[in-house]
């Protein structure tokens, strides 16, 4: 587990993020993200406390909406986010290969979305726009062009040094 | 109403503001081509032009960064007007010599010019590249050509110059009529004509209403929204608040998909610019009217590209439709009436404005005016976004346009309008690319991704591909899309892996059917789209799945074999080195061997071998 993820919330974050959106609660989907931007994913103390100080929510309401959609996550992701566009444009052009070379380099079983000691998370996504490039994949919002099995592992090689984890 | 502001004054500044810049060079900072590594390219530039004793016909260079110029493909792309020249495929690496050789002694460089595929000539002039030549670029003119982070480059492109006349002339009905007049359709999917939903939301005019556009782009392989965000957001705020006025609404929301962070952050630099020249906010240039923009963000869910889902989410809850009536033109956001409009809708509404109804109406075809921004991508030479009249058929876009497919393939389909479309083969190819005859032929214009395929595209596997994202994106209100398209997929699956009946084809169309009748959105109303549309053009390959347990095109691996063909292998070892699963054994200078238990298809293999020795079937 990453240190992150076994650290306490601390409400008074929370109470401020709440407070820069006047309480309102039309902009739970921006509250949600930006505790997320904090915590990396969204830790189920953070939902209910927003529930409950939030005019109109409920706990509940709050984890309605977190699991409807796909950018929020219950797990905490990893400190290099890997999205892998899997849009028309780039699974036509091979984004299942690159997929693959990403799985069996950081050995993730079927499932499996964060790797062992929390350095990496992977993610499937559609579609980011970058269509004349395929395929691509973004790691923490660098996006990578034209992406081949190798060239992934390359990457990751060097990301993996710099953690000093190769 | 009179205004405080001369636009025709601003738009001199403006220009001389840009005569001020002495030498301009563009480069694409789209999101594109600063994965290419654009960002260095202008970093360098500015390195360069920073010592201005160095310029010998210019007393000033200034670089400028811009939007989408469309031809991704070919990123890093450097425009420099003035030289009448377009490099392409720049690296940071090659700058100085541009800089050397063009800026200074003006000596073309002309390895980085862009070379014709067809003749090999290299290409100078931008119009003259035949990727450009024959398109007619209005919504996304001026994409590529200003810096999309400042407004006074907007201004001197005629930027508020609709704007400032629809408030001066003070005649919303009369707007409305102009846009109803032009003939534009909805450019989001739908396309129902625009004119006439501002009617339905001018008639509750009085108390409050809303505008809100839908950036929400969410069909895999489009991307004309986030190029006009990116590249010309002054246009975007512009046009809505042209419609706010023609509607009586005084605030507004974009909803931007969260995967476009540029977007986001230009459109939140162009608000704050246009608050500050007063184009946006309170007493628009001294006039009665105000109107403030909010950016809303998503959080992935493509339902939310359907108008009372988005409405849903900007309201902060769960993104499911509900029924219409009533429409959002009487019960919109927080109850109250809203008008809905795409992106590129609303960027061609200032464009009609200052040339007028019969400008717009004057291109295109007979129900659909106007041009179309499609975005051109898969197995095709020139891959990027281009705009093109309304009827131009789909052999100019792929083969004049975009070069004809990649790799001298053979062409077998044209995937269209996202999941919700369908595809069109060789006999299409004429066929005038508009609402209307789209429909006919079984697919639609939707949001505009042209997906091209190839010979080697398994259509069994792509209908596969989107019957599993729909599935995926389903809110799961209504049982027949939420139950139907995972039993669709799950016949899919069956067939791909090589065990499926030929009663299934039945199954699957009677499912299409349901899903088509019992779904509320048009998510689930055109899910089954894909499927109906390869079992109709390709039902050979289905058959050839089920009952030869082989995939054409040799795509699905379950029905896959590769080997190694003892007469060609030299024993080089360079597979069973590259396979990553052990799968090949041999000893150098012997014939290798596929363990076929072993092997995951991945053909990593068949790319490594020097000798052309392993083959799949």
């Amino acid at each position: 587990m990453t240190e992150i993820a076994t650290s306490k919330v601390n409400f008074r974050d929370i109470d401020n993020i709440l407070k820069s959106f006047d309480y309102n609660k039309s902009y739970l989907i921006a509250m949600l993200q930006k505790v997320q931007e904090v915590y990396r994913y969204l830790p189920e103390e953070a939902m209910t406390y927003i529930g409950e100080h939030v005019d109109g929510l409920s706990p509940a309401t709050v984890y309605g909406v977190a699991t409807f959609y796909a950018q929020f996550s219950l797990e905490p992701k990893g400190k290099y986010e890997i999205k892998v566009c899997d849009g028309t444009a780039c699974h036509v052009r091979g984004s299942m290969p690159v997929l693959n070379a990403i799985r069996n380099k950081l050995n993730l079983k079927e499932g499996q979305t964060t790797c062992e000691g929390g350095l990496f998370s992977l993610e499937i996504v559609s579609c980011l726009g970058a269509c004349g490039l395929a395929p691509v994949c973004v790691i923490n919002d660098k996006v990578y062009p034209q992406m081949t099995s190798d060239a992934i592992s390359t990457i990751l090689d060097t990301l993996m040094k710099e953690e000093g984890v190769a | 109403m009179t205004l405080n502001i001369n636009i025709f004054d601003e738009q001199k500044k403006a220009q001389e503001h840009i005569k001020e810049q002495g030498l301009r060079v563009l480069v694409c900072a789209g999101t594109g081509c600063v994965a290419n590594g654009s960002l260095k390219v202008i970093e360098k530039f500015r390195e360069l032009g920073a010592n201005v004793s160095t310029l010998t016909d210019y007393d000033k260079m200034t670089i400028v960064p811009t939007g989408c110029h469309g031809f991704c493909e070919q990123g890093v792309l450097v425009i420099i007007p003035d030289k009448h020249v377009t490099y392409v495929k720049v690296h940071a690496e090659d700058v100085e010599e541009i800089f050397e050789s063009h800026v200074r002694n003006n000596q073309p460089v002309e390895r980085l010019l862009y070379k014709d595929p067809k003749t090999g000539e290299a290409v100078h002039k931008n119009d003259d590249i035949n990727f450009y030549a024959k398109q007619t670029r209005t919504a996304l003119k001026n994409c590529g050509k200003i810096n999309a982070e400042s407004i006074e480059e907007a201004i001197s492109v005629r930027g508020y110059e609709a704007l400032a006349k629809v408030i001066e002339e003070n005649n919303p009905d009369g707007v409305i009529d102009t846009i109803t007049k032009s003939g534009l359709r909805g450019r989001g999917g739908g396309g129902f004509p625009t004119g006439m939903k501002w009617k339905f939301t001018a008639a509750n005019r009085g108390g409050k209403s809303y505008v809100v556009c839908n950036g929400d782009e969410g069909d895999p392989g489009a991307f004309m929204d986030r190029s006009v965000m990116e590249g010309d957001p002054h246009k975007l705020l512009e046009g809505m608040a042209i419609a706010g006025f023609a509607i009586g609404a005084d605030e507004a929301y974009i909803y931007v998909r969260a995967e476009y962070p540029l977007a986001i952050k230009r459109l939140r630099k162009a608000i704050a610019d246009a608050e500050e020249k007063n184009f946006l906010g309170k007493n628009i240039m001294g006039s009665d009217f105000s109107f403030t923009i909010h950016i809303k963000e998503g959080a992935g869910a493509f339902v939310c590209g359907e108008e009372t889902a988005l409405i849903a989410s900007i309201e902060g809850e769960r993104g499911m439709p509900r029924p219409k009536p009533p429409f959002p033109a009487n019960k919109g956001l927080f109850g109250r009436p809203t008008l809905i409009n795409n992106v590129e809708t609303l960027a061609n509404v200032p464009l009609i404005i200052l040339n007028g109804a019969e400008w717009f109406s004057s291109m295109g075809c007979e129900t659909s005016k106007g041009t179309k921004t499609f975005a051109l991508t898969g197995e095709v030479n020139n891959t990027g976004l281009i705009e093109v009249p309304m009827g131009t058929t789909l052999r100019q876009i792929i083969f004049d346009i975009g070069g004809g497919i990649r790799g001298g393939k053979k062409f077998k389909a044209v995937q269209i309008g996202g999941p919700s479309g369908g595809c069109l083969t060789e006999e299409h190819l004429d066929i005038s690319m508009d609402y209307d005859s789209l429909i006919k032929a079984g697919a639609m214009v939707g949001s505009g991704g042209l997906v091209v395929m190839a010979e080697d595209t398994c259509m069994v596997e792509v209908a596969r591909f989107f019957m599993n994202f729909t599935k995926n994106e389903s809110c799961g209100k209504c049982v027949p899309c939420r139950e139907g398209t995972k039993n669709m997929l799950k016949i899919l699956e069956k067939i791909v892996a090589g065990k499926g009946e030929m009663e299934d084809l039945d199954r699957l169309e009677q499912l299409a059917l349901t899903v088509k009748d019992g779904s509320l959105c048009g998510l689930g109303k055109t899910a089954p789209n894909p499927v109906l549309s390869t079992l109709k053009y390709f039902k050979d390959e289905y058959i050839a799945h089920i009952r030869d347990h082989k995939c054409p095109a040799g795509v699905c691996t379950a029905m896959k074999k590769i080997s190694i063909d003892p007469e060609k292998c030299k024993g080089c070892t360079k597979c069973a080195r590259t396979c990553p699963v052990g799968a090949i054994e041999g000893t150098v200078k012997n014939p290798h061997k596929i363990d076929q238990s072993k092997c995951i298809k991945c053909e990593a293999c068949l790319n490594a071998c020097p000798f052309k020795a392993i083959s799949k079937e």
